[in-house]
């Protein structure tokens, strides 16, 4: 499951975890977004329990797109143990997804 | 072996999903995404298409879609990753799976062209972008710039110029190749500075975009680039299989291509125009084909 994400808990449940953990930065107005989504689903359901899957919705939440400097969207980002691990922009297939999150596990 | 397989779910896949529904044909629809529309996706404004005065492409896409799935249409979410000719149709090869079927409309669309400048891939992401609605709104009260002289830069620059400072829009003719009615949009409009005969020869900046480097020597302060310079179809997967001409698939106004059985719909194929209307007339006209090769088999 993909779960929204605030702020104020980015740092205890993304950046403090020691799994893999992706976020995908979105918004409702772009069209690119919508169909990246569904395929970030399935992707969690498949690591599920070996990775963690987060959302930002970039107009509730413009710091955190601001802190990790998001200028396009979507953008996935993959943190472990608190550091930036990789960073993909665009909509990109799921099993490119998949293969972009294991590499952490 | 199905009768057909339709690779792509833009309007001409939609509108081929429909019509082989109506001929009551065995087909599915093969999508790389769970989400139908291609290109109109990225669409903020579209007001020619028939029966919408006024739409967002992603509403028209769902729209679309919803039409589809009505008449009986199934889809499958998958990567094509090759398509071979096999004896009586083709096997059309996907990341997940396989699938055979006597005919192939092949819809695959087309993605935005890349400019070629320096600096365009270091930056993309970071103030270089191909879809002005998806990322317009990061550079709220900022100074960009589009390039390109079509129906899409000219929708860009209008759609930023609600949200930036200022919109230069760089043009390497000097005169606009979009719809006459943007033209005068944009002319009207007191944020876009155009800049006619003009190429990006550079795009630098630190981390991020920060200024462009012009063919006169100038230098352009900008915080984001948008690149709206045309098309490159997706025709990789019907290379060695039929004709291509000038980088689209050979095909007429019946989706015929030089391979028999293996039909063209939509962007991919040589047209003059390639609008949604006409991508939705290519489908029509790509399956009464598949419908009339079908019959000559039997």
């Amino acid at each position: 499951m993909v779960k929204d994400i605030k702020t104020n808990e980015f740092e205890a449940k993304v950046l403090g975890s020691d799994k893999p953990v992706l976020v995908d930065f979105w918004a409702s107005w772009c069209g690119p977004c919508k169909m990246l989504s569904p395929a970030v689903d399935a992707v969690s359901e498949q690591l599920d329990g070996k990775a963690e899957f987060y959302k930002v919705n970039v107009d509730e939440e413009p710091s955190l797109a601001q802190q990790f400097g998001i200028m396009s969207i979507p953008t996935l980002i993959l943190f472990k143990n608190g550091e930036l691990k990789d960073q993909s922009i665009g909509v990109i297939p799921e099993s490119d997804i998949k293969a972009f999150v294991e590499k952490e596990i | 072996m199905k009768d057909l397989i339709i690779a792509g779910s833009g309007p001409a896949g939609l509108s081929a999903a429909v019509y082989a529904s109506n001929a009551m044909l065995d087909f599915v629809v093969i999508e790389k995404f769970p989400m139908s529309g291609g290109q109109m996706l990225n669409t903020y404004e579209i007001n020619n298409y028939l029966g919408f005065e006024l739409v967002d492409g992603f509403t028209l896409g769902q729209t679309f879609r919803a039409h589809a799935e009505k008449s009986g249409a199934q889809f499958v979410n998958d990567e094509i990753t090759s398509i071979e000719k096999i004896d009586g149709g083709y096997r059309v090869i996907c990341g997940k799976g396989e699938c055979e079927a006597k005919t192939v409309i092949y819809a695959l669309g087309a993605n935005p062209r890349k400019l070629g400048a320096k600096g365009e891939k270091d930056f993309a992401g970071r103030g270089v972008s191909y879809c002005a609605t998806c990322d317009g709104n990061f550079f709220r009260g900022r100074p960009t710039a589009v390039i390109g002289g079509g129906d899409v830069a000219l929708e860009d620059a209008l759609y930023l110029a609600n949200i930036c400072s200022e919109v230069y829009l760089i043009h390497r003719r000097d005169e606009f190749r979009g719809a006459k009615y943007l033209q005068d949009k944009v002319l009207k409009n007191e944020k876009i500075k155009i800049l006619y005969s003009t190429q990006v020869e550079e795009i630098r900046g630190e981390n991020k975009v920060e200024s462009l480097l012009l063919d006169n020597g100038d230098e352009l302060k900008v915080d984001g680039v948008f690149v709206a310079v045309g098309i490159e179809a997706n025709t990789a997967l019907a290379e060695g299989i039929c004709e291509l001409e000038n980088g689209f698939v050979k095909a007429g106004e019946s989706g015929e291509t030089t391979a028999e059985g293996f039909f063209a719909a939509g962007d991919v194929r040589t047209k003059r125009l390639r609008q949604i209307s006409t991508s939705v007339g290519d489908g029509a006209n790509a399956v009464h084909s598949v419908e009339e090769f079908l019959n000559k088999q039997q």
